[in-house]
């Protein structure tokens, strides 16, 4: 009853909260910022996309933040969902249908220099780092449907994952090496001429590092997600002979810990 | 009713169906579900803020977007703001790490107490 009621309560508020934004209405100008960012965007770093001169260059910093919490989350995903045995599954589950192996093998190259494409043209069109990585993620996750078993190049994966982060860090030590501040994008490469895809100094750079590292975290959140849901479903078969609970009794320590409940 | 305000009510639309989802449902993936309910809504919400009526993506490609050529100066009346749409990004990437980590604390719960309802799992209670 508390419950319905406070749920009742916490809906009206926002409902409210809805009121007052209409009431204030949106706003029909940009604002000082905003303005400073869409006319001059061009002059200062000659990315067509104004999203991503802001993403790349002027919250830069905030982008190198939203990185460190990805990798914070797929790190946390990867302790979290460790395993120390790795039970195999039923082959014939973990291995699709041979219309989606054959349509995984001919589709995922098309899939990846798509997401290769979005995050090397981030400065151009819309998309960019984070959007090109989640494609070429879902090209590896169209991989992992198909047959549950491979292995990924874990190593390549890691080395990828790290040197593309540090590499980010260098580029931002790089401005405030040569401009004088972080992730400074002028006079660290040449700014080129608008609208051509070798242009915008190191914002393409740094967004295709962007999109290598999302790609490849992604890719390892996955692989791990993939994972741990093929050993719970091998100890959901192990236990369904021994009853809901049957779980808790296995293992020293779950034993130990119902004990003393 | 201009396009912003149709995204801004679709947006509240959808904060409060998750919101309802998170705070009702016992199963702890529908409620991760209504989480992930509540995320959209806000990004609608907050893209719904920088929309603009009458003006275009704040893509410059076009020459004809550019009031002075050769300074590469942009003409501020005819884009969109572009600041939400960059906060909509981080915070669609934080969505997705925060959900993944949130699906992968139930998956070891479920290990462990072999079942996904919230009334049953008692042990931080008191």
């Amino acid at each position: 009853m508390t419950r319905k009621v406070v749920t009742l309560i916490a809906l009206v508020a926002v409902a409210g909260l809805f009121l007052v934004l209409l009431r204030l209405g949106t706003p029909n100008e940009l604002g000082t910022v905003s303005r400073h960012y869409v006319e001059r965007g061009i002059a200062e770093n000659r990315a067509a996309n104004l999203v991503t001169s802001v993403v790349v260059n002027y919250r830069g910093l905030d982008t190198l933040g939203e990185v460190t919490v990805l990798f914070l989350s797929v790190t946390g995903a990867a302790f979290v969902l460790r395993r120390r045995e790795r039970k195999p599954v039923d082959a014939r589950a973990s291995r699709a249908s041979e219309i989606v192996q054959t349509g995984a093998r001919l589709l995922v190259a098309p899939i990846m220099l798509f997401g290769v494409y979005i995050f090397v043209h981030g400065h151009l069109t819309p998309g960019g780092g984070f959007q090109g990585g989640a494609v070429v993620a879902s090209g590896v996750l169209l991989l992992l449907l198909a047959d549950r078993e491979r292995e990924l190049p874990h190593g390549l994966m890691a080395w990828l994952e790290s040197l593309s982060g540090f590499a980010f860090i260098v580029a931002g030590l790089a401005g405030l090496w040569v401009a004088g501040s972080f992730l400074a994008n002028r006079g660290v490469l040449p700014l080129g001429e608008w609208n051509r895809l070798l242009s915008a100094g190191i914002i393409p750079v740094i967004y295709t590092l962007i999109g290598l590292k999302v790609g490849s975290e992604l890719a390892a959140l996955l692989d791990v997600m993939m994972r741990g849901e093929a050993v719970a479903a091998g100890h959901g078969a192990a236990r369904s002979g021994g009853g809901r609970r049957g779980g808790r009794t296995r293992g020293g320590k779950n034993r130990k810990k119902g004990g003393r409940r | 009713m201009n396009a912003g305000t149709l995204y801004l009510g679709a947006g509240f639309a959808l904060v409060l169906t998750g919101l309802a989802c998170a705070l009702l449902r016992r199963n702890l993936l529908r409620m991760v579900l209504g989480f992930s309910i509540v995320d959209t809504g806000v990004h609608l919400i907050i893209a719904s803020i920088g929309t603009l009526t009458g003006r275009t993506a704040p893509i410059i490609d076009d020459p004809a977007l550019l009031s002075d050529a050769t300074t590469l100066a942009v003409d501020a009346t005819a884009v969109v703001d572009p600041i939400p749409q960059a906060l909509v990004l981080t915070a669609i990437v934080i969505g997705v790490g925060v959900t993944a980590l949130m699906l992968t604390y139930i998956v070891r719960l479920h290990d462990r107490a072999g079942t996904l309802d919230v009334r049953e799992l008692r042990d931080l209670k008191w």
